[in-house]
Formats: C-alpha cells, structure tokens, sequence
C-alpha cells in the first residue's frame, strides 16, 4: 500500500516538477524523542506545503551513531541524502572530503551573513562558503529541578556545587533521587562540562579547546573530577544506560529533584503539559550563570544529481532560516532560534533566560562551544574524553589524580 | 563398491564420454563462479583492503597515508580495547563453556526417552530464533535494578534482594553472558541431541552388558563419540562470541562506562562515530588474527579428514 | 539409544525420573521466562507496569500496546509502527534465502562430487568467509553497492545476504552431500547423465532433510540481521530489525515499554512459527548430517 502510494506520489511530484520545480528531500536525523518529533514535523509540514516530498529517514539510538553510519555508507556509496543532521567540526571534516554543496546563494537572499550571530555561521562555513542550515541554538549547561520535591525535601536550590552536594544529601535523606541522570557517555559528559566550565570560561577552552596539557592535568582539573564522582552517590540504581527523557520524566513525576542537561529537556516539559516556573524551574547549572555552552543543531547539505532535489534542497535551506520556522521548531524543541532578533514574546521564561545569556556572554567571552556535543573538538578527541569521564564516573576505585592522567595522556593519543 | 569401480571401464558408457567431456567438466567451475568471484571479492579482497587501512591514518573516510605499525601500538595503549579484549576472553570463555555443558546435560536428560520431549525441545530451542536486538531489549528489562528481577523478589518479600549486575562495571559483563547463554545454549542442545540419535546403539548394547552402568557408559561411549559434535558447537559458539555486536549494542551498549564493550563494538565505535577509520582497522585485524586461530585447526582437520577418505 | 532409558523397575531409578522431569521443567521455566515477562507486559498498561511485578497477571486483556506497535507508534516524524517495514523484511529475507539455499545445494554438491582443481581450497577459503567480522566490510560493501547500482535498495540488501549467507549454507549442503556414496553419482555419470540431470534426478529428492536446516537458518539469520539492515537500507527499505530499535529508542515523555515489548514479539513471530512449526524438522535434519565435524 505504503510502495503503491509513494509511487504515485513520485509520478504526481515529478509531473508537478516540470512547472513548480518541486522535489523531493531525504532528510537523515536521530530527533526521534517528544519534543525532537515536534520539532522535525514543522519542518516536513512546510516542506508539504511547498510542494516537495519529504523523506524522513530517522534512524533512532545513541546519539546519532547508527544515524552517522548510515550517511557514512550512503556518502561511500554515492548516494548520500539530500539533507542530514551534523554539526559543528563534523561539518568541516565532510567539506573536506567534497560532499557538502554551496548553499550560499540562498544565503545572499535571506541575508544569512546579518540574521545570525557569527558564532553561529562561521560553524555552518566551509572554506568561506555556507553549507549547512542552522536550525537552533542549545544552552547546555542547564539545570531543571522540580520546585515540589524542594519544598518536601526542605532543600534549597543550589548555585555552585558545594552547595549542590549539601542541598542534595537532604534531597536523598527525604526520599528522593536528587540528580536524574542516565548513564550514557553523553550524558555523563554533559554534567562533567557543566562542572568544569564552573572553574571558569578561561579553565574550559583551554581545556577543551586549546588543550592544554597543564590545564588538563592542573589541581583544578583533578577537583573537577573530584566533584563529577561525589555526583555517582546522587543518582538511583537504575541510571546505567537510560535515555536522557526518562531521566528528565523522573524530574516531571516528581521521582527527582533535578537534572542536568541542555535545554532540550525542556521540550519534554512542554510535551507533558508543564508549565515553566510552576511545574518545573530552569537554572544555569550551579557556578555557570553568566556563562553559556552552546551547541548548535544543523542541517547540513549534501551534493545531489537531479535538479529537482536541488531545488528542493535549496528551498528546505531557505525555510529553515525563515522566522516562522525558527520560532515553531525552537518553542518545541526547548531550544532559542539561531536567527537574531525575533519576536520573542511566544517563548518562556526560561527561553527568554537563554537568549538574553547569549547575546550576554557573546561579549564577555563566556560563550563556549560544548565540548560533550561535538561543538569544540572533533570526534577522535571527544570519544577519548567521553571514555575517561564515563569509565571514571562508574569505576570504583579510580582516583581523580588518576583519571586526570589518564584524560592528559588520551587527548594527546587522540591528537596524533 | 569394488564392482562399481569396475564398472567404470565398461565400454558401453566411455564411446559417449568424449562429447560431454567438456561440458561435464565446466558446469561445475561454472556453477561454482559467482561464489568464488564475490568470495575473492567481498571477502579476500575487502580484508585485504582493511589490512591496507590498519597501516594508513585514515579518519573519516579512507585515506591512503601511510603510518606504518603507529596504529596497532596505539590499538594497544588504548584501554578501552584492552577492557574489550579481555570482556571477550571472559564473556567468551564462559558463553562457550556453559552452553557446551547446558547443552551436553539438557540433550542427555531429554533423550531419555521423555514425554512431551517435541514441547520441551522446542522450548529450548526457541531463544535461537529472536534476534539479539529483540534478547537485549527483554534482558535489559529484565536485569534493570529499579523495575525488573530485583524489584519482583523485593516485592515477593525480599527485602534485602539485590540484583544490579547491569549497573555494575565488574558484573556487567556477566549480564551478556546470561543473554548469550539463554539464547544459544537451546541451540546447542539440538546439536547434540542430534548426535546423541546417531550414536551407533550396538556399541552402547556391548558396554551395557560388559556391566558398564548408566554414567560409565555416557563418559567412556557415548560422549567421546560425540566428539565431532563438540567441534562444530564449539565453532559455532566461537562465531557468535566473536560477533556478538548486536548484544552489547542493545543490552548494555557497552556501558557502565565501557566496561562491557566487545571489540566488535569497539571496531565500530572508532571506525564509524570516532573517524578513527585505521585504528578500527587495526582492530579488525586482530580481531581477524583471533578467528584464524580458532579457524584454522578447524580447517585443518576437515581437509585431513578428506584425505582419509 | 534407547537401551539406556531400558525400564528398570527400582526405586532408585523412579526417584531419578522424577528428578529428571523436575530439572527439565524447570529449566523449561527459565527458558520460557523472559517471552512470559515480554507478553504479559505487552497486555498491561504502563501504569500497571510501573506498580506490578514482572509476572503479576495484567488486570485486563488490552491489545492497545500490540495495536501501537503494529501501525501507530512513532519514529521521528512518521508514525506507522513496524508493520510497513515487517514487510520489507520479507522482500529482502524470501529471495535472500531462496538465492542462497539454491546456490549453497549447487556448491555443496559440486564440492562434494565434482571436485575440481582447489575446489577444496575454495571450500575452506569459503568458510573462513563465514567469520569474518562484519563491521569490516560495511564501508566496501557499500562503495561495491553503490557500484552495482543498488544503494539502498532491496535487491542491495539480498545482494549482500546471499553473499555473506553461502558460506554457511554451502557448508550445511557440502557435509550432507559428503554422506551420500560417490558412487551413486558416479554410476550416473557413466549412464551418461549429466550435472543437472543427477542433481535433479538423484541429489535433490534426498535433500529434503538439509534444505529445511538451511532455510530454517538463513530464515532466523536474515531476518535478525541488524547491522547490514541499517548500514545498507534506504528509508523505505529499512528491515523490521531496524524499525524496533528506531522504536524502542524513541520515547515521548515516559517509556512505553508494552508498546516495546508487543514490538519485540511482532518483530520475532516469523522466526519463532518457523521455530516452533519446524522445530522437529530442523533436529532430524541436524541429525540427518549438517553436524558432521
């Protein structure tokens, strides 16, 4: 049925093409939980309604990689998707090997060069040219707490990580889970960033940007780690490999106090029927108010033959930069729009937060590329931290001088 | 059979010979052509280019600088493959040795001569079918501490009950064995019941009235017998160790921390998510060196066992 | 054998039985345990899950999970849960297993009793092909695809199981083939009957016993295959494998874990009717010569 459908569909566009220069856009992405899905559909809405065909190919599971070996054997085999989703320095290493095509004529028409922040479109150039579509802009170091659980446990909620740990112990003596957290890499990585950029936006980009190996194995880097394990007694039993949504359900159902992760996770709120500032409250993460980590979602272009994808390609570029599609996909998937200067009258108070922080510490120097989601090293080196942190977040009995040699000596491995 | 060889030179059939000599003598190569052309192809010639790889610093996609043996040393600095490797000598080594005996003991006991032995073995033998997504996917609810086996004995009145091998890093690595074990050993015990019914009954007549008893007769007769059988389990068992990537993907992928990776999710990892292409390669090769160790002794004695013939 | 099961009339003996019986039932428990826990889970709701234990009965029949699961349940931005892509499993899995058999029956029998120059070296350089990690030949394998025109295809997807499937199904034919006497081919040769007709005449009516092992095991390993399912499909040819780990890893809000059970089951009930429809046949054929060493 699906197959006879979609073939007439194909029959229909490609006798519309002739005059609308419809087409049709496969679109490789792993945003695949509630408030992701949202998001995706507003974009195949209006891709529909332009007249174009959308291919959605999700391919679920963590974080992209089965998604990412995907595009690998259909780039290998000359038959990569119109559209994928990839990031930061991955979009560089597809420009370098040629598969990524110059959208920069869209980009002259919707003035892409003024509309969005440079930090956002120097990440969607290649060698000067633009060749992805950003959809949005994370905060990462975010911190959602659930304000009943509070008031029962008689906890406050804490703004550095000293106070986190005190305020937490009381949150566990009442009952509770203080820290949601799922034991995956990822996620392990995202609250080990969020405790490093607590020493300061100086201390985290020369650690994971410039990487240093005095700041890696400095005094500071070893309480990092120090801190990262007195979280392991926070979680509950059953963290080990549980998706991030759950972890944030458990804040929603009022089963814990707390989670730290990007701003996606408000999304799932939303998709709950939660309401921000009653249901549940937004935090930078403790230590970090001024300062933003920030990870950008894209769509990156790749090289198709028929001219008819192209167009669509093109026009699915150009929509994803238009204000309407910016604001309905950001609203759902928790996240601000990567444009400058939208109304932001339909966003939270939580949004509102996140934008204001951003163009804040755009100018302060305290905005920082996540390193835990692929904004700040390539993947070679972030797989090497993500090793050392999660290994170092589940072993028993790793010391933190250990682990901090052990992250020295894995970045510098990764590098070669 | 001595009268049939002679039959070979009879005269009536060798005056037709000549004309479908050719044809007799090309079907076969031809019948046989596709196999070895995709055999030389998708799989000589792509470990031969993954050998190649081992030795380049490619990253993303292929590249062809050469680095010479920079790879493997880092392969084996890397503590996360020295974590896989030794995960495979435990999962490995136990996976084979309790499916050997589950399978041994389960195919004895049903092969005496039980009722409603078609049910039983089928019950047995049904894990093989599913996939080892759909056997991560029940397994990871099963073993989960918060609502799986630990939460229905505390339930039942267990109250100190605890059971959270998943989020262990020393324990994880058992909870793939239990996944493994209940999924293949079903399987080994139809191999062996299978080789159970051939076992020549004369021989077992013979003990049993030399006064040999019923356990002196399975260890001194039957099972030695069965030594074939033990082979091809135990190859087979091998095949699935090796391989079991799709286990570990959906049970544990590969966590707490990497504590339970196998170095077919290690090979993965860094050659598709890490754009670690030639350390992946690398790894596959000494993933390679290790099935040719199992392999060839296998190979071995198929092809001996040929010339005897 | 059943020599040694011989009735023997002391007490002894009956106490064994009955400890035989117990053992072989309970294991037959913990075999059946976990598909018990997957199907009572799919028939409750997620609010029972949560309070209920894994094997407390469902307080009512609800088929609401197996309905999700079928044709609603959501991956990305398409909802129509795993049935298309049950489909699409058996486009590929019945011209995929099909091909091999057919391919493997020809090989063994060649290997068998047409030996020729290395055709023994090619057997064993053929087995080595069935243990090579699979990861390895991903990115060729697709560089080769997208050669051959069939990218993502489904004619792709059979392509590369028939390829990485006659290793093994040329091993089953090959050791049942080496038990039939040579000279019954080789009589038949010299009656002038050539390759096919001895295959047709002879061959093939005895094979019956080894073509169900073979296409119950290329059956099971097709339709489990994850990793060539997902690196190979398009997005309308995705195998029903890669549509449950789409499913189970896609949550709204909370985890549904019935609609990811009744999933799981949907995903392997193939399998295990051929399992439980043919298990007999796949013993006797197991017994009839696929386990020679």
């Amino acid at each position: 049925m699906k197959k006879i459908a979609f073939g007439l569909s194909t029959v229909a566009l490609s006798l519309a093409a002739a005059t609308a220069q419809a087409g049709e856009v496969e679109v490789l992405h792993w945003w695949t939980s509630g408030g992701e899905a949202a998001a995706i559909n507003v974009l195949k809405q209006e891709m529909t309604d332009a007249g174009h065909t959308w291919k959605d190919f999700a391919v679920a599971g963590g974080g992209g990689e089965s998604a990412m070996t995907v595009l690998k054997s259909r780039a290998i085999a000359g038959n990569p998707p119109a559209s994928a989703q990839i990031k930061g320095p991955t979009i560089q290493e597809w420009g370098d090997l040629g598969f990524l095509t110059n959208l920069d004529d869209v980009a002259a028409k919707g003035e892409w060069d003024t509309v969005l922040p440079s930090v956002v479109s120097s990440v969607m150039k290649y060698d000067g040219h633009y060749v992805a579509a950003p959809v949005n802009v994370h905060r990462v170091n975010w911190m959602w707490a659930n304000p009943e659980v509070f008031k029962k446990a008689g906890a406050s909620i804490p703004t550095t990580w000293d106070q986190f740990i005190t305020e937490a112990k009381k949150i566990k003596a009442a009952g509770f889970t203080p820290l949601a957290h799922g034991g995956q890499a990822w996620q392990d990585a995202t609250l080990f960033e969020a405790i490093a950029l607590a020493k300061g936006s100086d201390f985290y980009n020369s650690a994971f940007l410039s990487m240093s190996d005095e700041t890696l194995r400095s005094q500071d880097m070893i309480d990092v780690f120090s801190t990262f394990k007195a979280m392991r007694e926070f979680v509950d039993p059953g963290f080990s490999g549980r998706d991030w949504n759950i972890a944030t359900s458990m804040v929603i159902n009022g089963e814990a106090a707390m989670q730290i992760m990007g701003d996606w996770a408000k999304g799932e709120f939303t998709a709950a029927g939660k309401k921000a500032g009653i249901d549940y409250v937004c935090y930078p993460a403790p230590g970090t108010s001024g300062q933003f980590t920030f990870n950008i979602d894209s769509l990156a272009m790749f090289e198709v033959d028929s001219e008819d994808a192209q167009m669509a390609q093109q026009d699915l570029a150009r929509l994803i930069l238009e204000p309407t599609f910016q604001e309905t996909f950001n609203l759902n998937k928790g996240s601000i729009p990567a444009r400058l200067n939208m109304p932001r009258d339909k966003f939270d108070t939580c949004a509102h937060a996140s934008m204001d922080a951003f163009l804040a510490s755009a100018s302060t120097g305290d905005l920082v590329p996540s390193y835990a989601h692929g904004m700040a090293v390539n993947s070679m080196v972030q797989g090497a931290i993500n090793d050392v942190v999660t290994n170092f977040f589940n072993s028993e009995s790793m010391t933190a001088e250990e682990a901090v040699d052990k992250l020295a000596r894995a970045v510098k491995a990764a590098n070669m | 059979m001595t009268t049939k060889s002679a039959n070979s030179g009879s005269g009536m059939t060798q005056s037709r010979r000549p004309a479908r000599l050719s044809l007799a003598d090309w079907m076969p190569k031809l019948v046989m052509a596709p196999t070895v052309i995709t055999t030389i192809v998708c799989i000589y010639g792509y470990m031969i280019w993954t050998a190649v790889l081992s030795f380049t610093n490619s990253r993303m996609l292929p590249t062809y600088k050469f680095v010479g043996t920079a790879q493997y040393e880092r392969l084996f600095e890397n503590d996360r493959w020295l974590v896989a490797l030794s995960n495979l000598g435990v999962f490995g080594g136990l996976f084979i040795l309790i499916c050997l005996f589950l399978g041994v003991m389960l195919a004895i006991f049903l092969d005496q001569k039980i009722r409603a032995e078609g049910a039983i073995r089928t019950i047995y033998l049904y894990p093989m079918a599913i996939s080892f997504i759909v056997t991560g996917t029940a397994w990871k609810w099963l073993l989960n501490p918060t609502n799986g086996i630990e939460k229905m004995m505390i339930e039942f009145g267990f109250e100190d009950f605890k059971f959270n091998w998943l989020s262990d890093p020393d324990m994880v690595v058992y909870c793939l064995v239990i996944a493994a074990v209940w999924q293949a050993s079903g399987f080994v015990m139809a191999l062996f019941l299978a080789g159970l019914r051939g076992v020549d009954g004369e021989m077992i007549k013979a003990a049993q009235l030399d006064g040999a008893g019923i356990f002196t007769t399975y260890r001194r007769i039957i099972l030695p017998s069965l030594k074939p059988v033990f082979f091809s389990a135990l190859v087979i068992l091998s095949h699935i160790a090796i391989k079991s990537f799709d286990l570990v993907a959906s049970l544990t992928n590969g966590g707490p921390g990497y504590s339970s990776d196998l170095p077919a999710n290690f090979m993965y990892t860094h050659a598709f998510n890490r754009s670690q292409m030639g350390l992946g390669s690398a790894s596959a090769m000494v993933m390679l060196g290790c099935v040719l160790a199992i392999l060839i002794p296998y190979l071995y004695s198929e092809l001996r066992g040929e010339r005897h013939e | 054998m059943s020599n040694i099961a011989k009735r023997q009339t002391s007490t002894l003996d009956k106490v064994l039985r009955v400890a035989l019986y117990v053992t072989l039932l309970a294991m037959a428990f913990v075999y059946l345990a976990p598909f018990i826990v997957m199907l009572l889970t799919s028939l409750k709701d997620v609010e029972e899950i949560r309070t209920g234990t894994l094997l407390s009965l469902p307080a009512s029949l609800d088929f609401y999970a197996w309905g999700k699961a079928w044709s609603g349940a959501c991956t990305g931005g398409t909802c129509e849960g795993i049935a298309p892509y049950f489909l699409n499993s058996f486009q590929i899995v019945i011209p995929a297993v099909l091909i091999s058999t057919i391919v493997g029956a020809l090989n063994g029998y060649v290997i068998s009793h047409w030996k020729f120059r290395g055709s023994n070296f090619f057997f064993a350089a053929l087995l080595l092909g069935c243990f090579i990690p699979f990861q390895v030949i991903l990115l060729p394998m697709a560089k080769t695809l997208g050669w051959l025109g069939v990218a993502n295809t489904t004619s792709g997807l059979v392509f590369v199981h028939v390829v990485y499937g006659v290793a093994f199904t040329t091993l089953f034919f090959r050791n049942f083939y080496q038990a039939v006497p040579a000279e019954l081919v080789k009589a038949a040769r010299l009656d002038g009957a050539g390759f096919f007709t001895i295959f047709y005449r002879i061959i093939l009516p005895i094979s019956t016993p080894i073509i169900v092992v073979t296409i119950i095991w290329q059956f099971t390993q097709i339709w489990n295959d994850f990793l060539f399912g997902v690196a190979f499909s398009g997005f309308d040819t995705q195998p029903v494998t890669v549509a449950l780990n789409n499913l189970v890893n896609t949550s709204f809000g909370g985890k549904e874990y019935n609609v990811d059970m009744a999933a799981a089951i949907i995903a392997a009930l193939p399998t295990l009717l051929v399992y439980v429809l043919a298990g007999k046949y796949f013993v006797r054929g197991l017994t009839a010569g696929a386990v020679k060493g």
